[in-house]
């Protein structure tokens, strides 16, 4: 009786001890980082992506927003990608490869006295179009670029 | 951490200050296999970065296991002053961070 008590005992306070493991693991991130749209970047298509993040996937064409990324990129796990807007009151950059198994690769929201200027490097699961939505003043605008990736580099 | 994670630089042109910053960071995605064990290796990636200088917050990059490992961040702002501090300072979805600072130059 009393080893099994002992053993019990034993067993709830490994198990508690595990709880808090997980807790501090899992759940304290997300405490810190509430501002990250888990759906966002877990949804697989662009519209769903955008609407999670932004509220809306209505967006127009804009000639103000540049890509500068390479034609082909030999190698999918590093795509230099810089996004330049010259579009008044920039919120946020956000960036898609839209071929990617998740395609919201990354956004950006741009603080005070931020330009409308990101750069950075990308993984592209295999040749697709690159989007960057600018979002300003409440509204959409994006620009693509067809990026041509000899090798993926999403793995797997 | 016994390496530092972060290289940043920061230097102004006119009024504009022009941010250069590299980290360490494997960025897996989750999705990738371990060839040996053919096991999935577990999702470990920055999900968000921070710059701040003045006081003010300049930059929130949120990530996904999409950005390339070891990544290179570089944006612009308005606003700064010369020698004035610029914090960069980022979080992953294990909760792991780490910061770093430059002075404006």
């Amino acid at each position: 009786m009393n080893n099994k008590r002992r053993i019990f005992l034993k067993g709830s306070l490994g198990a508690s001890a595990l709880g808090v493991v997980i807790g501090t693991g899992l759940l304290s991130p997300r405490v810190v980082l509430a501002a990250w749209p888990e759906d966002a970047f877990g949804a697989k298509a662009v519209p769903d992506a955008l609407k999670a993040l932004t509220g809306s996937d209505q967006m127009s064409d804009s000639s103000d927003i540049k890509i500068k990324a390479p034609d082909i990129a030999e190698n999918g796990a590093v795509v230099p990608v810089t996004v330049s807007s010259s579009i008044e009151g920039v919120e946020s950059i956000s960036i898609i490869a839209v071929n990617n198994p998740s395609p919201l690769i990354a956004s950006f929201n741009l603080g005070e006295g931020a330009e409308g200027f990101i750069s950075t490097r990308i993984k592209m699961g295999k040749t697709g179009d690159v989007i960057a939505v600018v979002k300003a003043d409440g509204k959409l605008y994006s620009a693509k670029k067809e990026v041509k990736v000899t090798i993926g580099g999403c793995g797997g | 951490m016994a390496k530092k994670s972060i290289k940043i630089r920061a230097k102004m042109k006119g009024d504009l200050v022009t941010v250069k910053a590299l980290m360490t960071h494997p960025m897996e995605t989750g999705a990738r296999k371990d060839k040996k064990s053919g096991e999935l290796i577990p999702a470990h990636f920055i999900q968000e970065v921070t710059c701040e200088s003045g006081g003010k917050v300049r930059l929130t990059a949120l990530w996904s296991g999409g950005v390339s490992k070891n990544p290179y961040l570089s944006f612009k702002f308005k606003g700064a002053n010369k020698g004035d501090m610029l914090k960069l300072s980022w979080v992953d979805n294990t909760g792991k961070s780490d910061s770093a600072e430059a002075k404006i130059g």
